[in-house]
């Protein structure tokens, strides 16, 4: 591992003053797990855990504010979002393992990076490593004709197709979650969908912070009245392990129809995907099992396997089949 | 011969209940601790203090900071912003150990195990995948292997050699030992914390729900059937 210099922000101010080309360290799950791969070097760490961001608010207007600081397991636990936002409570439950969940947080996961394992080949850049776009710009992609079963197949570029690896970030894109930011320019709030970037012909640009930006909180906009949700997530085993297919369904379904609903899904695509063509293809349906395969026929239409991959389309259609059917069932 | 004895075990001693005669009570001792080094090698030699100092020399060459800073006493700063290594407290089993010019790259497994000698703590992949590492950090149970020591001062951290002693078992370790909860142990220590810390979590009572709640904890030699009944006699009596 590279040394560093490291700092301990007693407060916001302190933080934000000491980011210039630092990196915050709050749970270290993947910071220092890339660190010790040498994948980040980063020269200055800014260590956020006294920052008071570990809250969980009901907002006036009947939403959820959650601080960047909040850990995955306090807020899977969390009575609200187990009531109001059931998808996020199962997402984050099927992601990685209670320790992990123990440290990981809001902010940290919304920032998790990707586990293609050219990417986390510690040896790439030397003759004879693996070239990565994303982590070293312009060194090719060795996954595109190696080993790509774990790739995405929706959003990838002929420069990236690394799989975007959260299951929290899925919840919240259906979620519609607002994220809140502050820098050098101040404070903004930057709309989910905005936040993670398309790999394009720039993989190593993953999200819409600037440099010195720090994530302060994730805004739930107020629960969908008389609406369900659920998160599933399909893997090779049974526990701790990422979703080679996965899918967050809202849904409100009144006299058999659909009338409110929003998918994403997980383990597929370059970012966390929402899917607005399924949701035109049910949105006022019937909830049957035809409009459901419909809108998984339209979720996948764009989806661009590999090698190894192909297997995913099929996995991803019947994973939000199976989805929609639980969050549309009636009692 | 008891000499030598005595030295193996010498990181044990202020856990063991044979020494609650020290002068002090345990929760209010303090021990000062530097980096093993070539410098530091007076110590008398035992195999783990042999095979540490093997590793500071081996990093002589490459990484200069770790060993030469072994003798040097720097004041405590306010605030930890040294590259070249910190001095920080840390609390545990309830007792603080003031560490001394701590490279920043310590985790906090490697500075459990290295410089405070409570070696119940394994390292396994150090990579947050297998849970060999499991410590406590303020009743939640970590990878200590995914966290720096200097992120750390002021946290209660429990390791397995302060939730039970030889005579003085947790009820989670007799049960691994009635249940026969391992094989070759590597990997026990971590499962202990884990099962431990789960009591106190809002996991469901199925078979299922502990095998979730435990997967976090990888067993090579596959002990989970012995682990699961272990953990389900004890939260059956909890």
């Amino acid at each position: 591992m590279e040394t560093f210099n490291y700092v301990k922000a007693p407060n916001l101010e302190k933080a934000l003053a000491s980011a210039n080309e630092a990196k915050f360290i709050a749970g270290g799950t993947t910071l220092v797990d890339l660190m010790k791969l040498h994948v980040e070097t980063p020269k200055t760490l800014v260590d956020i855990n006294l920052l008071p961001l570990d809250k969980i608010e009901k907002l006036p207007d009947g939403g959820l504010r959650i601080g960047a600081m909040v850990r995955n397991s306090d807020l899977a636990w969390n009575d609200e979002v187990k009531k109001s936002y059931p998808v996020l409570s199962e997402a984050l439950l099927s992601g990685a393992s209670p320790q992990l969940r123990n440290m990981a947080t809001t902010g940290g996961n919304l920032l998790q990076r990707t586990r293609c394992m050219y990417f986390r080949e510690p040896d790439a850049g030397t003759p004879g490593g693996y070239g990565c776009n994303k982590r070293t710009p312009g060194s090719g992609c060795a996954a595109m004709d190696g080993f790509n079963r774990i790739h995405a197949v929706l959003g990838t570029s002929d420069k990236c197709i690394a799989t975007h690896p959260s299951d929290m970030c899925v919840a919240m894109a259906a979620l519609e979650a607002v994220i809140h930011v502050e820098g050098p320019k101040g404070k903004r709030t930057i709309p989910f969908a905005d936040f993670h970037k398309l790999p394009g012909d720039t993989p190593h640009i993953e999200n819409a912070l600037e440099p010195g930006d720090l994530i302060t909180y994730v805004d739930l906009p107020k629960p969908v009245e008389g609406a369900k949700s659920t998160y599933l997530k399909l893997r090779d085993r049974a526990s701790y392990e990422f979703a080679l297919a996965s899918a967050a369904v809202v849904a409100r379904v009144e006299g058999g129809h659909i009338r409110y609903i929003r998918v994403a899904l997980g383990g597929v695509g370059t970012k966390p995907w929402r899917s607005r063509e399924a949701e035109a293809a049910l949105m006022g349906k019937s909830a049957t099992a035809t409009t459901f395969k419909a809108a998984a026929e339209a979720a996948l239409a764009k989806a661009k396997p590999h090698k190894d991959n192909a297997f995913k389309v099929e996995l991803a259609k019947r994973c939000l089949v199976r989805s929609l059917k639980t969050a549309t069932a009636t009692a | 011969m008891a000499d030598s004895i005595d030295t193996r075990f010498r990181h044990l001693r202020s856990h063991t209940p044979e020494h609650s005669n020290h002068p002090l009570a345990p929760d209010q001792q303090s021990v000062e601790l530097e980096p093993i080094g070539l410098e530091s090698a007076h110590v008398r030699v035992s195999r783990r203090s042999f095979l540490s100092g093997i590793g500071a020399t081996g990093l002589l060459a490459s990484a200069a900071p770790l060993s030469t800073a072994a003798t040097v006493e720097e004041p405590a700063q306010e605030q930890t912003e040294a590259a070249g290594g910190s001095t920080i407290t840390l609390r545990v089993n309830g007792k603080d150990y003031t560490l001394k010019n701590l490279d920043p790259r310590a985790t906090l497994l490697d500075t459990l195990r290295e410089r405070i000698h409570l070696t119940g703590t394994k390292k396994g992949c150090d990579h947050g995948q297998c849970g060999a590492c499991t410590v406590h950090v303020n009743g939640r149970r970590v990878n200590s292997c995914l966290s720096f020591a200097l992120m750390h001062e002021g946290d209660e951290i429990t390791t397995i050699e302060g939730v039970g002693q030889p005579g003085n078992l947790h009820a989670m370790q007799a049960a691994f030992v009635e249940h026969d909860g391992y094989q070759c142990g590597y990997c026990t220590s971590g499962q202990i914390m884990s099962a431990v810390a789960l009591l106190k979590e809002p996991i469901g009572p199925s078979d299922d729900d502990v095998k979730q709640a435990m997967s976090g904890n990888i067993c090579r030699c596959g002990a989970y059937t012995n682990i699961l009944a272990a953990v389900k006699q004890v939260r059956s009596r909890a």
